[in-house]
């Protein structure tokens, strides 16, 4: 049984209410951080912790708060990315429904680190039920004087913010957060400047991740020394999956970094094993965006080592033969899969949100989209393989924003790892059932 | 700062972009630009034409950068190496940009008035591949009118965002920008509605494509078939520097005056482009520099017809039938 930091109380009764909460130890790093360290003694102990940004790059967060510009009579902003809508990940939706104050006190003490008067917490639009059981828990902890002014008497004075998004993938990207924050088109910045030092409004502003923030306060509470004792090397602490898919028990979960792929896959613990007792065919281990792995380079790293659930294990080998951790979307499918049909999804997912800004995006993944249509049904030729190949690598590292490469990188290692199934479809050996997309097209219209 | 690109160094001040550095150099380094413009603030970094490869960051720091920069948006920093026009894989990269900016586009350029002068024309001649790998219904919008002077044909547009900059910087009320998202993105005004205002009109000099065109010069011309003649007059809202373009005496229309990047040197305004359509209201200069290798100099209307002639003499001589005559 592995430690777990974030959703240790998930199950108690009426967690997401501040009394609950509170009785449980909630807020306690709030009390040591404003009591008893100074804002830089904060980010150090974050910085000892080793914790990484949870939302998918994995960016050491205390290094992103010591880059914050600290200029002299300007304000200085704490965005909470909380608009996840990686598919397959689901897993900052489970920390805020069930245990929103979590959030919030990592916001708290984390606007207190970084010298923050006002923060921002961007939820999804599709997430508004989820907005409101935070906008609920705010109003709570204004109450008991956790926000607003001189918070437990000290002259630390913060106020948090909810806003709901429009439901657009791409105001997931920070600086196309922020543009969206800021009342405008949801469109990334071309970067330099970041958003360290010109953020919302111009201000240098941090954005991190839901459960990022949230991991803040078991940092404070325990030490950042002793919360890099959990996990192994570089990947320090826990981390929330959120598995999905064909196993047994999908759901979110809280492992140590370091649990093996195949125990998480196959033990009652985690995901319990494949459905219907079928073989594994393969795994997206860090939500759609990451390179599709099959199931021996899962498993086990192309040296014959077996593969861990760290930042550094999974992306072993590259691209060639790893993949990401991500934001820790872990899809897994079974011997029946088609990873034709299932590439399609997400280029189709890709197409739709592209934001339209810069050409290879915004044609590519359009483009992508139509020729895996072509797959689908049933006319595509050997050489439509080879196209896709070249599309992916012209938008791979040409765009503005990340969400270029996250349409190339599925693609690439699909074809990469099962480049015979796409040329078994290609030449009508293989049958896909797409019935399921005639019923949701007839939905739709 | 010392930046050297494609081998060639220069000298240039901080603060400039590895695009402006090319530029200072000569055509034969710079990149082509689609959505960048010197004189609109934010543009660029869209298209990704210009992309080039950073081979040292800096003298301080001489790790190459990991990816291709759109060089209209990086500053230099002193001891650059940049690489452009001397690297094939870049090269190869830009060529995928190109067929981007092509798959979706109608080409349509016999029926475009912005052929000949087209920036989408010339990039797809300089860097795009001979046919296209796209066997996909282009895509196509509802045409929607924007008032009686500015034609709007979104499905020529490469949303460079140029005119939403311009209505932004150059005039005082923007109604267009881009509506949906993705590649149904669009050029609209939203709820129906007219772009005019005093500077509307240079959203038609500033779109490197058909997409925004002249209306009142619809149909009227090719440009190569028109003499650009440089003139002014004294206007109290625009310096009134402009570009006539005359087909025999007629002026068929006017434009602001482009530098040697077919950008626009001082944005005029509408009365200057509109109501003045005599070559008696215009202090003519004389003929506007055009590049030896465009078009329009190419071709001027008199010298036409008398390489019409050479040809039909040609035939005569040869035996040939006129086309006319023909059973």
């Amino acid at each position: 049984m592995g430690k777990k930091l974030l959703i240790h109380n998930d199950k108690v009764p009426g967690i997401d209410t501040l009394e609950v909460y509170r009785a449980h130890g909630g807020y306690s790093s709030v009390e040591k951080a404003l009591k008893t360290m100074t804002p830089d003694q904060v980010t150090d102990e974050v910085k000892k912790s080793g914790l990484r940004g949870r939302g998918g790059a994995g960016f050491p967060t205390g290094l992103k708060w010591s880059f914050l510009a600290k200029p002299e009579g300007v304000e200085r902003y704490l965005v909470c990315n909380a608009d996840e809508s990686e598919p397959g990940t689901f897993k900052d939706r489970y920390l805020m429904e069930k245990i929103p104050h979590a959030l919030i006190e990592g916001m708290i003490t984390s606007s207190f680190a970084l010298g923050a008067k006002t923060s921002y917490i961007y939820i999804r639009g599709e997430y508004f039920y989820v907005a409101r059981i935070i906008e609920t828990a705010i109003a709570e902890a204004y109450s008991a004087g956790w926000l607003g002014k001189n918070i437990l008497g000290t002259n630390f004075s913060h106020d948090c913010y909810v806003q709901v998004g429009a439901g657009a993938y791409i105001c997931g990207e920070e600086t196309a957060l922020l543009e969206s924050l800021e009342g405008k088109r949801g469109n990334p910045r071309i970067k330099p400047p970041f958003p360290a030092v010109a953020g919302l409004w111009g201000c240098p502003t941090v954005v991190n991740n839901v459960e990022t923030i949230a991991a803040v306060c078991p940092i404070i509470n325990m030490g950042g020394e002793e919360y890099s004792k959990i996990g192994i090397g570089k990947s320090t602490g826990t981390k929330l999956i959120s598995a999905s898919g064909h196993i047994n028990n999908p759901g979110v979960y809280e492992i140590e970094l370091g649990v093996p792929v195949e125990e998480f896959i196959y033990s009652e613990e985690y995901c319990g094993g494949i459905r219907n007792g079928k073989k594994l065919k393969a795994v997206v281990a860090g939500g759609s965006s990451v390179p599709i792995l099959p199931t021996e380079l899962i498993l086990k790293t192309a040296k014959g080592e077996p593969r861990l659930m760290t930042y550094e294990s999974l992306s072993d080998g590259g691209f060639q033969t790893g993949t990401m951790l991500g934001s820790g979307g872990f899809i897994v499918m079974d011997e029946d899969t088609s990873i034709v049909k299932n590439l399609f999804t997400f280029a189709r997912f890709y197409h739709h949100e592209s934001c339209g800004q810069c050409s290879p995006c915004r044609e590519g993944t359009g483009w992508m989209e139509k020729i895996l249509q072509k797959f689908l049904n049933g006319t595509a030729n050997e050489s439509d393989v080879e196209l896709l190949w070249d599309i992916q690598s012209k938008i791979e590292g040409k765009t503005i924003c990340p969400l270029g490469e996250a349409a190339a990188w599925p693609v690439a290692a699909a074809i990469r790892h099962f480049k015979q199934e796409f040329l078994d479809v290609a030449r009508n050996k293989k049958f896909i059932d797409v019935s399921h997309y005639n019923r949701l097209n007839k939905i739709i219209a | 700062m010392k930046v050297t690109i494609d081998g060639i160094e220069i000298d240039v001040p901080k603060g400039t972009t590895i695009l402006q550095a090319a530029r200072m150099i000569g055509p034969e380094v710079a990149p082509p630009a689609m959505c960048y413009y010197s004189s609109l603030k934010t543009s660029g970094g869209y298209c990704r034409t210009c992309i080039v490869k950073v081979t040292q960051g800096s003298a301080a720091n001489p790790t190459p950068m990991p990816k291709p920069v759109a060089s209209c948006r990086t500053e230099v920093m002193d001891g650059m190496v940049v690489e452009n026009n001397i690297n094939a894989e870049l090269l190869e990269a830009r060529k995928g940009v190109v067929e981007f900016l092509l798959i979706n586009h109608p080409l349509d350029c016999p029926v475009c008035d912005q052929a000949g002068e087209c920036k989408l024309q010339d990039l797809g001649y300089g860097h795009g591949a001979a046919a296209t790998r796209f066997e996909f219904k282009r895509r196509e919008y509802e045409p929607i009118d924007i008032g009686d002077k500015i034609k709007l044909h979104m499905n020529r547009c490469i949303l460079c965002y140029r005119c939403v900059k311009v209505a932004e910087q150059i005039t005082d009320d923007r109604v267009h920008g881009v509506i949906s998202r993705g590649d149904s993105s669009e050029i609209s005004t939203y709820i129906e509605n007219i772009i005019d205002n005093d500077f509307s009109g240079n959203v038609i000099d500033v779109c490197p494509v058909g997409a925004l065109t002249d209306k009142t010069f619809r149909f009227k011309q090719r440009v190569w078939f028109t003499k650009p003649l440089e003139a002014h007059r004294n206007c109290d809202k625009c310096c009134g520097k402009t570009r006539l373009w005359l087909k025999g005496e007629e002026v068929v229309r006017v434009t602001a005056r482009k530098d040697q990047w077919d950008e626009v040197e001082e944005f005029i305004c509408n009365s200057c482009r509109y109501d003045y359509k005599k070559t008696s209201d215009w202090v003519i200069e004389g003929p506007a520099p055009i590049h030896r290798n465009s078009v329009i100099s190419q071709n001027h209307y008199q010298h036409l017809n008398e390489l019409k002639l050479q040809a039909l003499k040609q035939q005569n001589a040869l035996g040939f039938m006129p086309l006319d005559k023909k059973p």
